[in-house]
């Protein structure tokens, strides 16, 4: 079919395309042409492939050559050799860097193993709202299995040793806290999923629920089958439409199916599910404070212990899990957890998804195997920074995580080094930034994400992280001084050592974090009232070179606030004293006259 | 909907559908059926898969072509958003991204009708636990 025989696809990223990938494209079709093969090959631009490190990368369809450090002048062999005489060209391709043989089919490259979807299987695979597209992907068979062959501690103890922890940010081991419910006098217990997914810029959990609802009302059932509930809630915030409405077809559509409800698959053993709607508030994702407003109480925090699982909703036994915590379940039911426990680390086992964001090429969702690199994922599967800039920082860890730079590039993933490295795994946030951010401001900007969320029950969290951040805002306003240093990094200890939740006791951690991997920066701000990515405006000044400037107006016309002036073909000039420093004058100027110190 | 109570009944049901996707794959006529999946998350559909959903179902219709067009989740991608997932009869599926209403058309005209690829192809970059 087709009139196409081959297709060569040259990868356009932005990686492979500052090595020359569209001289290459051209240069295959100069070379096509020259062989009147016009009809029979067609070269097409594709996304990055994510091999950045090897490019510029080319492969061939329909034989799947994979070939790596192309150059333009390589144009010749490939079609001379490779299309017209149907010989690879050996020299160009991928060899695997263990055996170094050449790999001909870019299906075998460990590279793509970088990226393993166990949580996301069926997400962009399946239609979400078809319960039988689900059942066809081995859906139910995990809850088959459990309710049909194994007893509820035998479930336990695959849980236990699948090593599986929690992934809504403490990382706490899921099988044990099954065996604490399970422990825990019944008969009225509860099974909550946590859908509360509140750090900014994540949307792992909403594309789980949008995509494969059925894994996690699967895996509620298991739990609790293991724990001895027959009740489940799931707490998803009401700005979540869709992910409600799926999940409200999922659960309709099981219910028809048999498998919720009363007497599953013809066992004794029952289960439901209802969802339970939050306002979107950040501490009601903190399990005590989203089972009190479950309850339509306050969302406020208590102190643990008790731990849900022994008192939670309704003061019974709950078991609180985390949405990607849940969506692990059946895989490690069916395929074992020896399977799951031969990936990732020692300490830290399976997969985890990631919302990668900021200033990276290829923004989006990832599932990886834990004990991957920041490297890895920034540089390969993120196709780098933005526009060629220099890395500076990732955010890991949501809003109280912390900043990581250059030299935790090679750390490996896991709960321990994350938190090791002055960060932490949180839900799975990861955010680039890059040159032009101020990390002072980056700062501030996560603490008045905490001010504003913080839900005012303890002192230390409702004060103390208010004082932080005006100690940054004066830092940031070019008022600081050396001791407001002191104050913050010893404010910073408090707080963490006597918030009531975990809100308040890692909200100090984007300050400490960039305290300790960007002091030149804050002594710079303090000291030389400088900020180097121009972006504090009481540190910036805006000015016209007198040597660029032609006089054109454009600047004078387009400031908002008239602080320019100067008439047609003369010099302009900024009144410093009337500027607000918006940027509007750079970004006119078409001569480069406009600059900043 | 007869309630499911055994092992027998999840496997009949995973079975019809195989049964279904192979009979669409073995159609005498290969060109006859075309599976076309809209990554119809959130994100998705805030950068329009909606309405890409509803051209191609529209158009497809218009043009005489027979292909299954139905949503899923979150491919990932998304830089590339809408995302839209061909599967030829008998070939590896390819994802297009960053799919507007020309793009869409392009896809039709092109690669459903002559299996000609276009611009704007993204290469799967994981693996999933049904890879060997
Ligand atoms: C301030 C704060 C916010 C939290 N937000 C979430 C959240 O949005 N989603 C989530 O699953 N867990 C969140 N947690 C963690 C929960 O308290 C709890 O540990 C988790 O739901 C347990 O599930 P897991 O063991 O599967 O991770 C938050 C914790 C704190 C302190």
């Amino acid at each position: 079919m087709g009139t196409y025989k081959y297709h060569i696809l040259v990868c356009g990223g932005t990686g492979c395309k500052s090595s020359q990938s569209t001289q290459i494209v051209q240069n295959l079709n100069e070379e096509i042409k020259a062989n009147n093969l016009e009809n029979f090959v067609k070269v097409v631009t594709t996304g990055c492939f994510g091999f950045c490190e090897r490019g510029p990368i080319v492969k061939v369809l329909p034989d799947n050559s994979f070939y790596n450090y192309v150059k333009p002048e390589d144009a010749t062999e490939i079609i001379n050799e490779h299309i017209i005489k149907g010989r690879r060209v050996e020299r160009l391709l991928f060899r695997d860097p263990v055996t170094n043989k050449p790999v001909t089919d870019s299906k075998h490259i460990n590279f793509y193993q970088k990226q393993l979807r166990i949580v996301l299987r069926n997400c962009g695979v399946i239609d979400p709202e078809n319960i039988e597209e689900y059942i066809a992907r081995d859906g139910y068979l995990a809850l088959y299995k459990c309710l049909n062959e194994l007893t509820p501690t035998e479930v336990i103890d695959i849980i236990k040793r699948s090593g599986l922890r929690g992934r809504g940010g403490a990382g706490f081991p899921t099988g044990v806290k099954w065996e604490i419910a399970a422990a825990s006098p019944g008969p009225e217990k509860y099974v909550v999923c946590n859908a509360d997914e509140g750090d900014p810029g994540a949307f792992m959990d909403r594309s789980v629920l949008e995509g494969d609802p059925h894994s996690v009302l699967e895996a509620m059932a298991i739990c609790g089958y293991a724990i001895g509930a027959s009740h489940g809630l799931i707490y998803i915030r009401a700005e979540y439409p869709m992910a409600i409405k799926r999940l409200k077809i999922a659960i309709k559509q099981a219910e028809e199916y048999g498998l919720l409800g009363k007497n599953i698959f013809g066992t004794d053993f029952s289960f439901d599910i209802e969802l339970r709607y939050g306002a979107g508030a950040f501490v009601c994702g903190e399990e005590t404070a989203l089972i009190h407003s479950m309850e339509g109480n306050r969302g406020e925090p208590t102190v643990k212990p008790p731990y849900p699982a022994v008192s939670g909703y309704k003061g019974k036994p709950t078991n609180v899990n985390n949405v990607e915590t849940f969506a692990n379940i059946s895989p490690i039911i069916i395929k074992g957890p020896e399977w799951f426990a031969s990936i990732g680390t020692e300490k830290s086992k399976g997969t985890k998804v990631f919302a990668l964001a900021g200033k990276i090429n290829n923004v989006g969702l990832i599932e990886v195997p834990m004990g991957i690199t920041l490297r890895e994922i920034i540089y390969e599967i993120g196709g780098g920074i933005k526009n060629d800039k220099k890395f500076k920082a990732i955010q890991t860890g949501g809003p109280s995580g912390g900043c990581l730079t250059e030299k935790h590039l090679d750390t490996p993933i896991e709960y321990e080094t994350l938190v090791a490295a002055g960060s932490m795994m949180g839900s799975g946030g990861m955010i680039v930034m890059d040159e032009d951010d101020c990390m002072v401001s980056v700062a501030k900007f996560y603490l008045d994400f905490t001010v504003e969320e913080s839900c005012g029950k303890c002192a230390p969290c409702r004060i103390g992280n208010k004082r932080l951040s005006e100690i940054l805002d004066k830092i940031t306003k070019g008022n600081g001084t050396m001791e407001d240093i002191e104050l913050l990094k010893n404010l910073c200890m408090v707080i963490k050592d006597t918030a009531l939740c975990g809100l308040g006791q890692t909200s100090p951690n984007p300050v400490q974090s960039t305290l300790e991997n960007f002091w030149d920066e804050y002594v710079e701000h303090i000291v030389d009232k400088k900020c180097r990515a121009n972006k504090c405006k009481d540190l910036i000044h805006y000015y016209i070179d007198p040597e660029n400037c032609t006089g054109c107006m454009a600047c004078a016309r387009k400031c908002p606030v008239n602080a320019i002036a100067g008439e047609r073909k003369q010099v302009h000039v900024i009144n410093q004293d009337l500027c607000t420093k918006c940027g509007t004058c750079l970004e006119t100027c078409k001569f480069n006259a406009v600059y900043i110190i | 909907m007869a309630k499911i109570t055994s092992l027998d009944d999840l496997r009949k049901i995973k079975k019809n559908l195989e049964e279904q996707i192979s009979l669409r794959e073995k159609a005498e006529n290969p060109e006859s059926l075309v599976q076309i999946k809209v990554g119809m998350a959130t994100s998705g559909i805030a950068a329009g898969a909606k309405e890409i959903f509803t051209f191609l179902v529209d158009e497809l219709e218009k043009r005489n072509i027979p292909a299954i067009v139905t949503q899923t989740g979150d491919m990932g991608y998304s830089y590339a958003e809408p995302t839209v997932e061909v599967k030829l009869p008998g070939q590896e599926p390819v994802v297009f991204g960053w799919v507007t209403k020309e793009k869409a058309d392009e896809i039709i005209e092109k690669y459903i009708r002559n299996g000609e690829l276009v611009e704007g192809i993204i290469p799967q970059n994981y693996k999933t636990i049904d890879d060997k």
